[in-house]
């Protein structure tokens, strides 16, 4: 494998990157209000067949994806008038949306099943810095959704840290009854996140289908899965921008990495590689919880010293817990 | 307004007969948008049940296991949504195993009750991986399982086309087993009555474990509140691992039941959504198993009658198709809506 195999390998991972970078941010800004929209993988579906039929009929890509975001941020809003107004399990709620908007995908969908679509999403190189060796065709010469996404990691990283909105989005999520005290509606805070993460995680649809693979094929799209996979992601990246970021080019970069060797070292079935995200989510998964794991302690204690320093540092690094008050409805009494 | 006070039962009566009116709203909607008139088209599709009860009863069983399964897990506290990878395993043990056993010479009704054992032990084993990723690795159950689903999915495509393909061209499916190896049904239907036995036993152990034993309520204690239930000595782990064996196990027979009464060859459909759609009826009927048997033969029913509804379609109006996915949205909205009027009663009553 050449330098220039890789480098052509390492763009198209990132060209596909923007669905999940936009779906794994999104849900983290719901999940830092305290909401788990669970959702997610229907409303990418659902939504990657809402933008490819809005724009074979209108003509415009821009209202395909306009379609997406205001579906995903409709199911989402029935998430947390579920979750806040009725009381309802958001875990329940959120399950059962995501098996229902995956088959009415399907039943929806089917008119425009394998049409061909004329409209996507070009490359968009600018000019001057696509010339930079090896930066230039990595990250410059990408369309607009890769410099949206690159874009959305740096303001979605300031405005959680940054920002007194964004103090107060995670104090919200964190110690409701506190911000509550504070003078926070905590409800409305809560609608305001899942509307918006839910409109971002819509937004992913259509740049599947309208971007990375292009147009609608039922349920065999081979999008199923991908939502679970940004769930997923949001926890490995402790509901950090950045570091959710990180999780989306690491999982892209081994699937790619394991296609590759395929090609040319070891011989794994075809199946086992088109699954390979899954194994690696649980794997992703597996690094940032197991420290929490008792027999990991015990082994623990029974290391030298300096060993032991060592390995427990590596945990803390990798340790991720999540906002205090995730799931968990809020009353103000 | 407040002249007219409404009793509790009463709230919860009229709050189910709406989201009922809001499922028949719905469907007729779905039907319309498929140039179907409602009227005929549920009519045709609740004769087509009727008329094929065998089939219903038949498909009814491994539907029925699954839920067992689901049930289980519920009562731990425990979203199993693995349930469809572990019909998968059980259906692909159930295979290798009749494979395997073929050839050994062995009587047939021998070697269809290891099979359909192979079945529960692979599926189990498959649960038991989430169990252990959820007790000794933090994995959340629902990500362990959702990724076992897809890994399991590989295993059986792999052998689908790989190991055990059929000579000739790969069609998704290998060969079909020999008519001795299939579960006899009763003569002139569709139904075997071995396959009905095997799923209402099922139920009615699962009824009476989660009712009336020990073992019952302490997995209720620990999906109620494992932090309380660890403080009063009971071991949580061990107690989760057991709810997973167990749900496995059912599931796998389920697995094993679709091959060896329904398809008689391993295919890459071969759990059938029965994983996820067990984990609806599950959801819908609160840990009641009674419940759970019977909105699983409602759900089985529409399946079937929706097939028989296809087959008159193509005769009498051929252009008119109303996809597969029909039965999936109607089942999903239909948990969606009892759900959501369940909260709503909830809200009214918290309000008086």
């Amino acid at each position: 494998m050449d330098n220039n195999t890789i480098l052509i390998g390492l763009a198209g991972v990132i060209a596909s990157s923007p669905p999940l970078l936009f779906a794994s941010i999104g849900e983290t800004f719901t999940e830092r209000a305290g909401v788990i929209n669970l959702s997610v993988n229907g409303t990418i579906l659902l939504t990657a067949m809402a933008g490819v039929a809005v724009t074979l009929n209108t003509g415009s890509l821009v209202l395909g994806f306009l379609a997406g975001a205001v579906i995903g941020a409709l199911v989402a809003l029935v998430v947390a008038f579920s979750s806040i107004a009725l009381k309802i399990s958001q875990v329940a709620v959120g399950f059962v949306l995501a098996l229902l908007c995956k088959d009415l995908a399907t039943f929806l969908g089917v008119p425009i099943v394998n049409q061909e679509l004329n409209l996507f999403v070009n490359p968009l190189p600018i000019p001057g810095l696509k010339d930079i060796p090896i930066l230039g065709p990595l990250l410059f010469n990408q369309n607009i959704l890769v410099y949206a996404s690159f874009l959305l990691i740096i303001v979605a990283y300031i405005y959680i840290y940054k920002t007194r909105a964004g103090l107060l989005l995670r104090a919200v999520g964190e110690r409701p009854a506190a911000a509550y005290v504070r003078g926070a509606n905590v409800n409305r805070q809560r609608y305001l996140y899942t509307a918006l993460g839910g409109a971002m995680v819509g937004l992913a649809g259509p740049m599947f289908s309208l971007s990375v693979k292009i147009g609608w094929a039922g349920n065999i799209s081979g999008l199923d899965g991908f939502g679970w996979i940004a769930l997923a992601i949001t926890i490995f990246g402790a509901w950090n921008p950045v570091r959710v970021a990180f999780g989306v080019f690491l999982i892209n970069v081994l699937s790619w990495l394991a296609v590759v060797l395929q090609a040319s070292l070891v011989s794994i079935p075809s199946q086992f590689l088109q699954a390979a995200p899954f194994p690696l989510m649980i794997l992703t998964l597996l690094m940032v919880n197991i420290s929490n794991a008792e027999w990991v302690e015990g082994i623990l204690a029974r290391l030298p010293d300096s060993a032991r320093r060592i390995v427990a540092r590596i945990f803390r690094s990798l340790r991720s817990s999540p906002p205090g008050s995730l799931g968990i409805p809020f009353e103000n009494e | 307004l407040s002249k007219f006070k409404l009793n509790e039962t009463t709230i919860g009566w009229l709050t189910r007969l709406g989201a009922l009116v809001l499922v028949f709203i719905f469907t007729a909607i779905l039907l319309l948008s498929s140039n179907v008139d409602p009227i005929k088209g549920l009519s045709l599709i609740f004769e087509g049940a009727v008329g094929s009860w065998d089939r219903v009863l038949n498909t009814w069983t491994p539907l029925l296991l699954a839920t067992l399964g689901v049930l289980v897990t519920f009562t731990t506290g425990l979203w199993n949504i693995g349930v469809e990878g572990q019909i998968m395993l059980g259906a692909i043990f159930v295979t290798g195993a009749l494979r395997m056993l073929e050839p050994s010479g062995l009587p047939s009704g021998v070697i269809l009750l290891l099979a359909i054992l192979a079945g529960g032990i692979g599926g189990m084993l498959w649960a038991f991986l989430t169990g252990l990723l959820k007790v000794y690795g933090g994995v959340n159950e629902i990500f362990g399982g959702l990724g076992l689903n897809f890994l399991a999915l590989a295993v059986s495509n792999w052998l689908i086309y790989g190991p055990w393909s059929p000579p000739g061209v790969a069609n998704g499916r290998t060969a079909l087993f020999d008519s001795s190896l299939w579960l006899p049904n009763i003569p002139g239907t569709n139904l075997s009555l071995y396959a009905l036995v095997i799923g209402i036993v099922a139920a009615v152990l699962i009824y009476f474990l989660l009712k009336g034993t020990y073992y019952g309520l302490k997995l209720k204690a620990v999906g109620k509140n494992a932090q309380a239930a660890r403080l009063l000595g009971i071991p949580t782990s061990r107690y989760m691992l057991s709810a997973f064996l167990l749900c496995g196990f059912l599931a796998g027979l389920g697995g094993a039941m679709r091959v060896v009464t329904q398809e008689h060859q391993l295919t890459s459909m071969i759990s059938a959504g029965y994983g996820f759609l067990g984990l609806l009826v599950g959801m819908l009927v609160n840990y009641n198993v009674i419940g759970a048997a019977l909105v699983a033969i409602f759900f089985v029913s529409l399946q079937v009658g929706k097939a028989k509804f296809e087959i008159v379609m193509q005769i009498q109006n051929p252009g008119i198709v109303l996809d597969s996915s029909f039965t999936g949205v109607l089942q999903a909205m239909l948990v969606f809506l009892f759900l959501f009027m369940e909260g709503v009663r909830n809200r009214l009553l918290r309000k008086r």
